[in-house]
């Protein structure tokens, strides 16, 4: 099953409440104010680290350039909308509002 | 009669994680599954965070003029939809038992309610 | 493979119906189908003809309009959704359908995906 999260992890619990209902191998796609856990050196840098041990995590690349962000957390990887179908061809999905 | 499993029934989670009143979203789901109960569709129904908020007992609702609802997720057991799920967690993190829900349902950990939600064919997110 | 859309959420104030857009797009650029897009709660006020923003921001009513026409998709408004948000077919844009719920089951259970955008 494919999770998005669409809320920056500094405002919401959306992505926190995500990740407890994931099952491990889950993938996790950050869009929208999503994207904002994944800016290198934020505070939720060990929390990344923790999710990635057991869910492959992606950022919409669309949404990091839109918010100018370059550089992200090692392990996550940038998909563009073509990538998200991609995901969502293997998956389905819960979208995390 | 034999019961054989008819194809076209999907199996359908609806997730509620706002609190009433305050916005429309967990009225307006409601609405939603009380529609979609009357289509012999596999329904559960599946409170998280502020969702809980939803089933509480006592909820007076006059005074702010929203008309209250929390009883009308009982009615929904009229209509075979008898999946009603709360987060053990959540109640717990709001200091909330089972015992404050005016609607019969089931408490189950994450780990559960995680487990049902990749058996579903779709899911709803209110 | 078949697509079913749900948005949540209204124009401008969030970016669900944008990103909606943009995946519909894309899906359909990899071949797949978008069966219908539903809208609910303040969702169904992206089928105002009414909106007018400045020139310089994209219109997200003639958006839609057109993206119904290219594809031939139904752009779906919930009806009880829309009474309540000042939505009728007075209002109604090009390729928008006011309609009940028993049309989203539908879309819900008759696509391999259904996969909802909002706030």
């Amino acid at each position: 099953m494919l999770h998005t999260v669409n809320k920056s992890p500094f405002g919401n619990d959306t992505l926190e409440t995500c990740i407890r209902f994931a099952l491990p191998g889950d993938p996790i796609l950050l869009i929208e104010d999503g994207v904002y856990a994944v800016q290198a050196r934020n505070r939720f840098g060990a929390m990344i680290e923790t999710i990635l041990k057991k869910n492959p995590l992606f950022a919409l690349q669309p949404d990091l350039s839109a918010r100018g962000i370059s550089v992200i957390t090692s392990g996550v990887t940038t998909v563009d909308y073509e990538g998200f179908v991609e995901l969502v061809e293997q998956h389905q999905v819960n979208s995390w509002l | 009669m034999d019961f054989v499993q008819d194809m076209n029934i999907k199996k359908i989670m609806h997730v509620l994680r706002h609190a009433p009143h305050g916005t429309i979203y967990t009225y307006e789901g409601l609405e939603m599954i009380l529609i979609m109960a009357t289509y012999d569709q596999d329904i559960s129904v599946v409170f998280i965070g502020d969702g809980v908020y939803a089933l509480k007992k006592g909820q007076e609702t006059s005074a702010i003029g929203i008309k209250g609802f929390a009883k009308t997720f009982s009615a929904l057991d009229g209509y075979d939809v008898e999946k009603l799920y709360v987060d053990q967690l959540s109640l717990d993190e709001r200091g909330l038992t089972e015992d404050d829900l005016a609607v019969a349902v089931e408490v189950l950990s994450s780990e559960k309610i995680g487990t049902l939600m990749k058996e579903q064919d779709v899911i709803i997110q209110h | 493979m078949n697509i079913g859309i749900l948005l949540k959420e209204g124009p401008y104030n969030h970016q669900a119906t944008d990103t909606a857009y943009n995946f519909a797009e894309a899906a359909i650029k990899r071949g797949h189908t978008i069966d219908a897009i539903f809208l609910y709660n303040d969702g169904v006020l992206n089928v105002s003809k009414l909106m007018d923003p400045p020139q310089d921001d994209r219109n997200i009513s003639t958006r839609w309009t057109a993206f119904s026409q290219k594809y031939g998709v139904k752009i779906y408004a919930c009806v009880v959704a829309s009474k309540r948000r000042s939505i009728n077919d007075d209002v109604l844009i090009e390729g928008g359908v006011i309609t009940g719920l028993g049309t989203f089951t539908d879309i819900a259970t008759r696509n391999d995906r259904l996969i909802t955008f909002g706030d």
